[in-house]
């Protein structure tokens, strides 16, 4: 599902936030990225999502080299990957609802699908009751919850989550994790972000640790 | 780096790639229904929009509105103006002043009836000339102290269609002028160039005010969408990174452009209307000093048409160049 060959990224008047990465996720995997922040961790799903290019290698999703993805061709490869912020980013003046139903009305999707997809994804994350209420009325692992919904509404086959459990206590953060656990469990490739590594350790999952842009440690089938 | 993977890709490896890229294939063609209901969508979006903040655009589009209103204004007088003038356009008229002697102008008149080169001939009896003078000049009692009326009787002429241009009008007038019974034969045609000449000046006018405005109403509706776009970045960069593509968030603003523009129009039709309703009375009281009746016609259904096909069609391209140049800079990070 993932394939990073060689890969190294380069920001104007710094050091590479990344390089020379490779590494294999297959379908349907699990897998923790950790580091020092700093470490490149967010460079890396940058570059999975297509917000940032690779300098150098190459990206391959799906079976789908990014370095051969146009501009235009963008909306497309990111409407199969959901991608889920440390800080949420939801659109504060609108509601939970409409939040969630972004990526659907994106896609065109009809009125009642819209609404019944919307339904699904919110009872996953249990905010069912909470969808006419606008995001900032929310606690942080509400709005967290709410942003996973979001994520995964319109079924991606590839879910990317950038710190999601950073700024939520011990209880939240595990409540979050068993809820990427479930999606997995349906057949979804998850790749989590995240440097808080009592958890991830006891989740037991194939950890990628990044050090200063480079893979340190690729256990097991994830190396290559 | 970008710019050098074309490079890196030769001929035999694209072959290979070739399924993986076919993938990513921009995205498929919307149907019509979906296409629709998208519009659809944003229409009812926009329209909340501006329900919901109704100060700011509400000055928005009192700014276009007032800014469409005078090029509007200007065009309804010239108009008018030309309702005024059309009459006297149409066909050269030729005043023909008989001698105070000829007391009866009607076997004269049956006569001219019969030249091929006239279309039409009216009398004004020295008797009518001198009521209408008598009641209009208010003159009334020096006239009374007259022992007889000194006006002649005048007989109008319309040339025929194929003899109104001015070298056949000379003609005619240097035969007329040659009767025993005429006086004075006058062909006004200087002024009536003079005035077309104005007119055209006049439109001349209203295009270059009219231009100017509608540059004004473009910068007006481009910089509204502009800080449009800059309050609702953060909703671009989140549409943009669930996969939104640059059709589905330039649409908004479009809309948006194309609102302001509209209401706008509508507005400078309102205000154009008012004017000519406040203005038709002095009108009427001024057109009926000058003997004439004269009714100060509102902008007809053509005009406010235009005018909210213009305002539409400025906010449409105010917001195109707003959206294309502020839009691109905007990606998630």
């Amino acid at each position: 599902m993932i394939h990073f060959d060689n890969v190294s990224k380069c920001y104007p008047g710094s050091r590479d936030a990344l390089s020379g990465v490779s590494f294999r996720i297959p379908t349907g995997q699990m897998t923790f990225l950790t580091g020092h922040s700093g470490a490149g961790k967010s460079t890396l799903l940058k570059l999975i999502a297509l917000i940032e290019r690779a300098d150098r290698g190459q990206v391959i999703i799906d079976g789908t080299n990014l370095n051969r993805v146009s501009k235009r061709q963008i909306p497309q490869v990111r409407r199969k990957v959901g991608v889920i912020f440390q800080n949420h980013r939801l659109l504060m003046d609108r509601t939970v609802f409409d939040n969630v139903a972004l990526p659907l009305v994106i896609a065109g999707y009809g009125h009642h699908e819209v609404r019944g997809r919307v339904r699904a994804a919110l009872d996953k994350v249990s905010l069912l009751d909470k969808e006419q209420a606008r995001p900032i009325t929310l606690s942080g692992g509400e709005q967290q919850r709410v942003g996973i919904a979001r994520a995964v509404v319109n079924k991606p086959p590839l879910l990317l989550a950038d710190e999601p459990t950073g700024n939520l206590d011990p209880e939240l953060s595990r409540e979050i994790m068993i809820l990427f656990q479930q999606f997995n469990q349906v057949g979804v490739t998850v790749l989590i972000a995240s440097h808080d590594l009592d958890l991830i350790r006891q989740l037991r999952h194939p950890i990628l640790t990044l050090k200063k842009g480079r893979l340190e440690s690729a256990p097991g089938e994830s190396a290559q | 780096m970008r710019g050098a993977t074309p490079r890196q890709r030769p001929a035999k490896t694209h072959r290979v790639m070739r399924p993986s890229a076919s993938r990513v294939q921009s995205l498929p063609r919307l149907s019509p229904r979906i296409y629709f209901r998208n519009h659809a969508r944003v229409l009812m979006a926009t329209l909340g929009r501006l329900y919901r903040n109704p100060v700011n655009n509400l000055m928005t589009v009192m700014v276009i509105g007032i800014a469409l209103a005078l090029p509007g204004t200007l065009l309804v007088a010239l108009d008018n103006l030309q309702r005024v003038t059309g009459g006297w356009e149409g066909g050269t008229r030729i005043s023909v002043y008989l001698r105070t002697s000829v007391k009866d102008p009607v076997p004269l008149r049956a006569e001219l009836s019969g030249w091929p080169e006239i279309e039409t001939v009216d009398v004004i009896g020295s008797d009518q000339a001198l009521e209408e003078f008598r009641r209009l000049s208010g003159f009334g009692d020096a006239l009374d102290t007259l022992k007889e009326n000194p006006l002649p009787n005048v007989l109008v002429l319309t040339p025929s269609a194929n003899h109104s241009s001015p070298e056949a009008g000379e003609a005619l007038l240097q035969r007329l002028q040659k009767l025993p019974q005429v006086d004075l034969a006058q062909l006004d045609l200087e002024w009536l160039k003079r005035l077309s000449a104005m007119m055209e000046l006049g439109r001349q006018i209203v295009l270059a005010i009219g231009t100017l405005l509608g540059v004004g109403v473009l910068l007006i509706v481009g910089n509204t969408i502009r800080l449009e776009i800059e309050n609702r970045r953060e909703e671009i960069e989140v549409t943009k990174l669930v996969g939104g593509t640059n059709g589905f968030i330039r649409r908004p603003f479009l809309y948006m452009g194309c609102g302001h523009g509209l209401i706008g129009a509508l507005i400078a039709w309102t205000l154009v209307n008012l004017a000519t309703w406040q203005l038709s009375e002095p009108v009427q009281r001024l057109a009926g000093l000058y003997a004439g009746s004269f009714q100060l016609h509102a902008a007809g259904v053509t005009s406010g048409m235009l005018l909210l096909a213009a305002g539409t069609g400025l906010g449409l391209v105010g917001s195109w160049l707003a959206v294309g140049r502020h839009l691109g800079a905007i990606e998630p990070v």
